[in-house]
């Protein structure tokens, strides 16, 4: 017979990795992969998340089609999406601005990061009162100039675009720091090499530096992308989705569906989320697939 | 280097540089100035239209003192600290120890796990939220800070295995062979000689953990209500509610709010630099 402590001697290394997954797999499966799945389900489903669940197929799919706040917050995610991007030669810019080595640079360095510790919360609020129409700094200086008054938050027109500006403060503060770091690992023979050759300003910048900043603008993509398709915080605190809907993304037009005073429709409001999860999944795989072939090139 | 070390060029453009980099701060940082400006204005500025002229008067003092006495903010930090440094804690404990499964052992489903784990990071808070909140209503921990904590623990160990599995990577392999044929166990050797050398990655992982929970809205408001368990994000937009038109005490809260953060990135720059470019380098 086989005692316990023989077996464990010689299957040690094929069950210790699962005594240590155990916990974080445990709070991980049902915390977030449980939940998923859950949602996909609440998805097919009329509820107000106490009373009966009623099963109703595909109906609440069917319903978003003909939804114009769903469309409207559908073509806010683009704005955000596109607009977001900008951040990546933003912060590309003011890294190639950063990258000195006069005294005082690094105070420098960290004060332009700044933005990126602050709260969205906070973000938001000192964005609020920037736009502010009767004493807003933007006014101020609009005023200044001689120009109208314009009341960005208040506006369908420029609301939108108002608080992804908000956004892109800390944004680009963010991809700051990754060039940073990608400049400083620049190959610096090459960089001499093509001066002899003549290379300079623009031509450098492109034939010889963005091809090793490579990974580094792999990963401004993806944190910017994420981050624009996750946008909640700002909208929450800047205008609550309004004027009349027209700031809501996905993100917040599920939790307004589900969770506030425009009632408790669970099953409506999984479903925004699922569509937002679908186009989530896009970037989602195409990180992982360059992930995995990273891992078998070892 | 790139571009050309300012020292090399012309002294004109040496001197344009060298006025340029702090008017670029400035504008850069403009929006957050007004803000800490209008911290220190009296009421009496506020209503009489003074926002970007000198303050008539410096209400540092009154204005930080009303923000804690007139208000909850006090009790919302504190949940915030109360949420915060647990979840460090088990968000590092756990992950430290999926990072060394996932990067010390060879077995089959080795790469799926990891990737759950990445996958899991990006998803998108909706769809959570609503099996998350039954889940705590449940577990009765919904509307305390219990609820907050255990969620954040399981969300935030996907980007912590992430980083601890390729620090561990990194390490010498040999260590763990030698260790093995001097038949140490697994556990002590994850224990006595992998656990010292993580020291820069759960330093790292500290600090990025404690900005990403400090600075969370969007659970705050889902998973509580109230003064007695909301965190400060939460507490700082209802309190934005209350003092309309007092943007002395909004502006002085706000800042309150940012401090443990902002002190945190300070004390600690390399590590949480470290965190935040990870992959940003080949290596």
């Amino acid at each position: 017979m086989l005692s316990a402590s023989r077996v464990w001697k010689e299957n040690k290394l094929r069950i210790a990795p699962w005594l240590f997954l155990a916990p974080g797999i445990a709070m991980f499966s049902l915390y977030i992969l449980l939940p998923v799945f859950q949602s996909i389900s609440i998805s097919l489903f009329d509820w107000d998340g106490l009373g009966e669940k009623k099963f109703i197929g595909l109906a609440n799919y069917a319903e978003l089609l003909h939804d114009d706040a769903f469309f409207t917050s559908l073509k806010n995610n683009v704005a955000w999406l596109v607009l977001y991007l900008l951040a990546i030669p933003a912060g590309l810019f003011v890294a190639l601005f950063l990258n000195q080595t006069t005294r005082g640079i690094r105070i420098y360095k960290s004060m332009f990061f700044f933005p990126l510790v602050i709260s969205q919360v906070v973000v938001g609020l000192i964005f609020s009162w920037f736009y502010d129409p009767h004493f807003g700094l933007l006014n101020t200086i609009l005023g200044g100039v001689g120009l109208p008054t314009i009341a960005v938050l208040a506006d369908e027109r420029f609301v939108t675009y108002g608080v992804i500006v908000a956004g892109l403060w800390p944004q680009i503060a963010y991809c700051m720091i990754l060039y940073l770091t990608g400049l400083n690992a620049v190959n610096s023979e090459q960089i001499e090499a093509a001066r002899l050759d003549n290379a300079h300003g623009w031509r450098m910048l492109w034939f010889i530096i963005l091809p090793q900043l490579k990974p580094a603008t792999f990963i401004a993509i993806v944190v910017t992308v994420i981050g624009a398709l996750r946008s909640f915080d700002l909208i929450s605190v800047m205008t609550g989705g309004g004027p009349w809907g027209a700031s809501r993304v996905l993100a917040y037009y599920m939790y307004e569906q589900a969770f506030s005073e425009y009632g408790f429709r669970m099953g409506y409001g999984a479903a925004i989320a699922v569509v937002l999860f679908a186009i989530m999944l896009v970037y989602i795989s195409a990180f992982l697939f360059k992930m995995y072939r990273e891992e078998k090139g070892r | 280097m790139f571009p050309t070390p300012i020292q090399n060029t012309s002294r004109r453009t040496y001197i344009a540089y060298q006025v340029l980099l702090p008017v670029t701060l400035i504008l850069w940082l403009l929006p957050l100035l007004g803000v800490a400006l209008t911290s220190i204005r009296p009421a009496s500025d506020i209503t009489a239209g003074n926002y970007w002229g000198w303050p008539s008067s410096f209400s540092l003092i009154e204005n930080y003192r009303a923000v804690f006495t007139n208000s909850p903010l006090a009790a919302y930090i504190l949940n915030s600290f109360k949420v915060t440094i647990p979840t460090v804690i088990g968000a590092i404990a756990l992950s430290s120890l999926t990072g060394f499964a996932l990067a010390i052992y060879k077995f089959r489903a080795n790469l799926l796990i990891f990737f759950l784990f990445v996958a899991g990071n990006f998803i998108p808070f909706q769809i959570l939220m609503v099996p998350v909140r039954d889940l705590s209503i449940q577990m009765g921990v919904y509307n305390s800070v219990w609820g907050l904590i255990l969620f954040h623990i399981a969300f935030q160990t996907g980007f912590c295995t992430l980083f601890m599995r390729n620090f561990i990577r990194g390490l010498p392999f040999e260590l763990i062979e030698a260790a093995r044929i001097e038949d140490v166990s697994e556990f002590r050797i994850f224990w006595f000689i992998v656990l010292p050398l993580m020291r820069p990655a759960l330093a790292a992982l500290a600090v990025l953990v404690f900005t990403f929970v400090w600075n969370d809205y969007f659970w705050a408001t889902v998973l509580t209500q109230g003064a007695h368990a909301q965190p400060v994000t939460a507490g700082l937009h209802a309190l934005n509610g209350e003092w309309i038109a007092a943007w002395h005490l909004v502006s002085a809260g706000s800042i309150v709010a940012a401090l443990p953060p902002v002190l945190m990135f300070f004390l600690m720059q390399k590590h949480f630099i470290a965190g935040l470019t990870l992959g940003a380098v080949k290596s």
